[in-house]
């Protein structure tokens, strides 16, 4: 089947049923999407399929069809996406593992929310575990990002 | 007192330090066991390469696993080595034991929050050395004096104007002999340590470019998913790997020490093949562990006194005013990780053997492996890569997710992946013990304890392990009962601490800040009781107690003033208290709660921190905001049920963690100190627990003894 990611369309001999993290991490070897839970429970996975975020651990690969998949990979290969210079304006990351699923998460909120409240942040981004307990950056960034978005950053 | 204001920071601060870097002393032999970067063109030791294209590799001798030591470790080099500090990259060292076990330990390893203050010295000393070897460089060069040049920012400069960047006299500084000694900086000239400076390591991560174990991929290299005892206690007994076999992507299926692995071409063959093996298990002897039962077993336990761990001094019976029993109880809890376990290993044909994770032990590592392929240590090499998350989980003894890698690869004849699943982790053991603490407090009356007989139930960490030798004495593990015997509030109580040991088939380990997750938490509480007992304020009964402990005292003030106590709360809120000292730090946190329904809600923390001299306190304030958030998901969600011997919980959904919606604002105050460095990784996970449920007493009067918190519904306290 074809697979659009991150602007390239990829020839993938995958079951349907695979999901896409899989297809991403072993076949593509796009490694920055990360496994965390298998069942949509810590969004380590999360992708974006046409702007939306999903969860790539619970979606067949069968049901991406046409759209556009878009990894942490596609931000920018030298961090200059303004989130995710805001995320290390703010020092966000400690282990890091998490932080490729919260960025994206993140990214999307922005996009649909150019300036989140408090609250839409906690809404946005609960689905997102960190283990190392970086939420007071996540938050402190996403504000910061959107003031880098609104000042003309990319 | 230094509050560190991180909005100010980040307004204030461009990217912000100027540095320096480099140095030390060259263990013989040792750069022969890092490969030189292309462009390397000085590796004064094994520590630090300087490039002629003016990079700076320090290597790192433990692992990063979140808490920022590829920074923290850096700067001390920089402070010492006057480079850029821009040009400052990291890497993680290889297993060399004999080169970079961390000074005074035999075994290469990162735990104990101790690389900071483990490091401090010797990586100043690398800067220092590499500084003075290119200044002698630069000296013959221009054909003066070394003591005519000094070093800045990525480059010597003479009196007469001469400047020579470190990377154009590498090569030339790279001949001269290493100096026989260093004068380190006098901390009042530091430009870099004590200053806030951002990760190193963030541009790879939030590129996604980070190689985590789980990120490690080669040609040839296959994916095993291992199925593992359903129960603590039940042995392989047979399997049946046709429909396994069947599955497109799945190769073999091989029995691998108690488990059996699929080794497929992707992790998602592999699933499917496990999904579909057909095993079975023994029955565990005696039917196996319920946790209902050993909680009772536990509380049973600690109704009599088990081996002395510390007595001391009588109670005078005729002071005895009143008497206060109680009994405190924690859960088994899985480190989860948010990096499932995984390892990729490669046998060779050689005799030597590639081992691929995230792991907090490589010498460990290495000694498995050489024992179950049954060549030396030094032929395996460990390339440890990112850790997703640590806490303890990726250090055990045994090193069991690798020890079952490098059978599976073994077994399997290729290169290996293990993967671990979500339910993988939080089942695979290796657990925080179960614990409980009976305390019987004798008050006088003015209601200060004056007798204090505290007995703790539960497993040891070290009993079975190479480390029991070292660490257990006369049938004490200390680790269980840390804290407590040397307790500051009891100096003037005569004390009775005991231990009782019980053994059961559940696999239990170190998990952040280890014994004190539980000892904290019981006489934190305890402590708090007795002040309501006394009626009397818990921060003035607790400093009365503390009159000759000082340091303790001043944290506990600052936390307490920060925090806002003595001031009225929010209406519906309440603040709690707590202090404890370990790994050489002393932390003290007051705690904001309220309560919303049966549900616990922590609005603020406000954290002091007197760990001794701070070389990074934006690290130090990380650290502590992220023990916080692991302490208070055991606080308020962490435990495993067993039953039969096997763990009911497998996931994030009924093994819950903190999340945003739920994270309290935390105040970081690092008290100025220059006391002997402590560790900051772990300390301030302990007094999280106890500050939570000290509100929540003052709020609901309900007395919460057993953690997770679990409020009594309306009907149950009216009961």
């Amino acid at each position: 089947m074809k697979l659009d990611v991150n602007g390239n369309v990829h020839d993938v001999d995958a079951p349907p049923d695979m999901p896409l993290l899989w297809v991403l991490r072993d076949l593509l070897g796009l490694t920055g999407t990360k496994f965390g839970c298998g069942m949509a429970q810590c969004g380590a996975c999360t992708v974006h399929l046409d702007g939306n975020p999903v969860r790539a651990c619970v979606t067949p690969v069968s049901t991406v069809g046409a759209r556009k998949v878009a990894t942490i990979e596609s931000l920018s290969p030298d961090a200059s996406h303004p989130v995710q210079r805001a995320w290390i304006e703010a020092d966000v990351v400690q282990c890091g593992y998490c932080q490729s699923g919260q960025i994206m998460t993140a990214t999307a909120l922005l996009r649909r929310v150019p300036e989140p409240t408090d609250a839409d942040i906690d809404a946005a981004m609960s689905g997102n575990i960190c283990r190392c307990g970086t939420y007071g950056r996540v938050r402190e960034a996403i504000h910061l990002a959107a003031r880098l978005q609104k000042g003309g950053g990319k | 007192m230094t509050t560190l204001s991180r909005r100010g920071f980040l307004t204030a601060a461009g990217t912000g330090a100027a540095a320096l870097v480099i140095g030390f002393h060259i263990p013989e032999g040792a750069a022969r066991t890092v490969a030189p970067a292309p462009k390397a063109m000085m590796s004064p030791n094994a520590f630090l390469r300087i490039g002629s294209d003016e990079s700076i590799t320090v290597v790192i001798a433990h692992s990063e696993m979140g808490q920022g030591i590829w920074t923290g470790l850096a700067m001390l080099v920089a402070e010492e080595l006057a480079c850029d500090w821009t040009r400052i990259r990291c890497e993680h060292a290889p297993a060399d034991a004999a080169t970079y076990a961390a000074p005074g330990s035999p075994l290469q390893m990162t735990g104990g929050s101790s690389t900071t203050r483990g490091e401090y010295q010797r990586y100043r000393e690398v800067g220092a050395t590499a500084k003075d070897m290119l200044i002698r460089a630069a000296a013959a060069r221009w054909k003066v004096a070394p003591a005519d040049c000094v070093a800045e920012n990525g480059a010597v400069v003479g009196k007469r104007g001469q400047r020579a960047t470190f990377g154009q006299l590498a090569a030339e500084a790279m001949k001269l002999p290493p100096p026989a000694s260093v004068k380190l900086k006098d901390p009042k000239d530091w430009k870099i340590l004590g200053t806030p400076v951002r990760r190193l390591d963030s541009p790879e991560k939030v590129t996604g470019r980070a190689t985590f174990g789980m990120d490690v991929q080669f040609p040839g290299l296959r994916t095993a998913l291992v199925a593992r005892p359903p129960a603590f206690g039940a042995m392989l007994v047979k399997f049946d790997a046709a429909a396994a076999l069947k599955v497109p992507g799945v190769e073999k299926v091989v029995p691998a020490g108690n488990g059996v692995a699929v080794v497929a071409a992707h992790f998602w063959a592999a699933k499917l093949g496990r999904d579909a093996l057909v095993v079975e298990w023994s029955q565990p002897e005696g039917g196996g562990l319920d946790t209902a039962r050993f909680s009772a077993q536990l509380r049973k336990l600690v109704e009599a006194h088990g081996t002395d761990v510390g007595k001391e001094g009588s109670v005078d019976a005729g002071k005895v005013a009143a008497t206060l029993t109680s009994v405190y109880e924690v859960p088994y809890l899985a480190h989860a990780p948010m990096e499932p376990l995984n390892c990729a290993v490669k046998i060779n044909a050689d005799g030597t053997c590639d081992i691929y994770t995230g792991t907090q032990a490589p010498s460990l590592d290495q000694q498995v492996a050489g024992g179950i392929l049954g060549i030396a240590p030094d032929k395996v090499r460990v390339h440890t890569q990112f850790l997703g998350g640590g806490f303890g989980r990726r250090a055990n003894p045994k090193q069991d997710f690798v020890a079952e890698a490098v059978l599976v690869a073994k077994a399997a004849g290729v290169p290996v992946k293990t993967v671990w699943t979500r339910e993988d982790d939080i089942r695979g053991g290796f657990y925080r013990p179960a614990y409980a603490h009976r305390i019987v407090a004798k008050t006088d009356r003015a209601g200060a304890p004056i007798g204090w007989e505290h007995v703790v139930a539960g497993q040891s960490i070290m009993k079975g392990t190479p480390f029991e030798a070292f660490v257990v004495r006369n049938g004490v593990d200390p680790t269980s009962v840390e804290g407590l015997a040397e307790s500051p509030y009891l100096r003037g109580a005569a004390r009775h601490v005991s231990l009782h040991t019980p053994v059961t088939p559940v696999t239990v380990l170190w998990w952040r800040s280890v014994g004190n997750t539980h000892t904290a938490f019981a006489m934190e509480c305890m402590i708090d009781e007795l002040a309501h007992a006394a009626k009397a304020d818990p921060l003035a009964y607790r400093l009365k107690l503390l009159d000759g402990a000082p340091r303790h005292a001043a944290v506990l003030k600052l936390a307490a003033d920060k925090g806002g106590w003595g001031t009225p709360p929010p209406a519906g809120r309440a603040r709690g208290l707590a202090v404890h000292e370990s790994f050489g730090s002393i932390v003290a946190q007051c705690a904001e709660v309220s309560v919303e329904g049966d549900r616990i809600r922590v609005h603020h923390v406000a954290c002091a921190v007197d760990c001794g001299p701070a070389v990074n306190p934006l690290g130090i304030e990380a650290q502590v905001h992220s023990s916080v958030v692991y302490g208070l998901t055991a606080a308020l969600h962490g435990k495993l049920d067993l039953a039969g011997g096997a763990v009911q919980q497998g996931n994030f959904h009924d093994y819950p963690v903190l999340r945003m919606f739920e994270m309290p604002s935390v105040s970081v105050h690092v008290v100025p100190s220059t006391a002997r460095m402590g560790g900051i990784g772990e300390p301030a996970t302990a007094p999280i627990a106890p500050a939570v449920a000290n509100a929540v007493y003052a709020l609901t009067k309900q007395r919460l003894r057993a953690l997770p918190l679990r409020l009594a519904t309306v009907r149950e306290a009216r009961g």
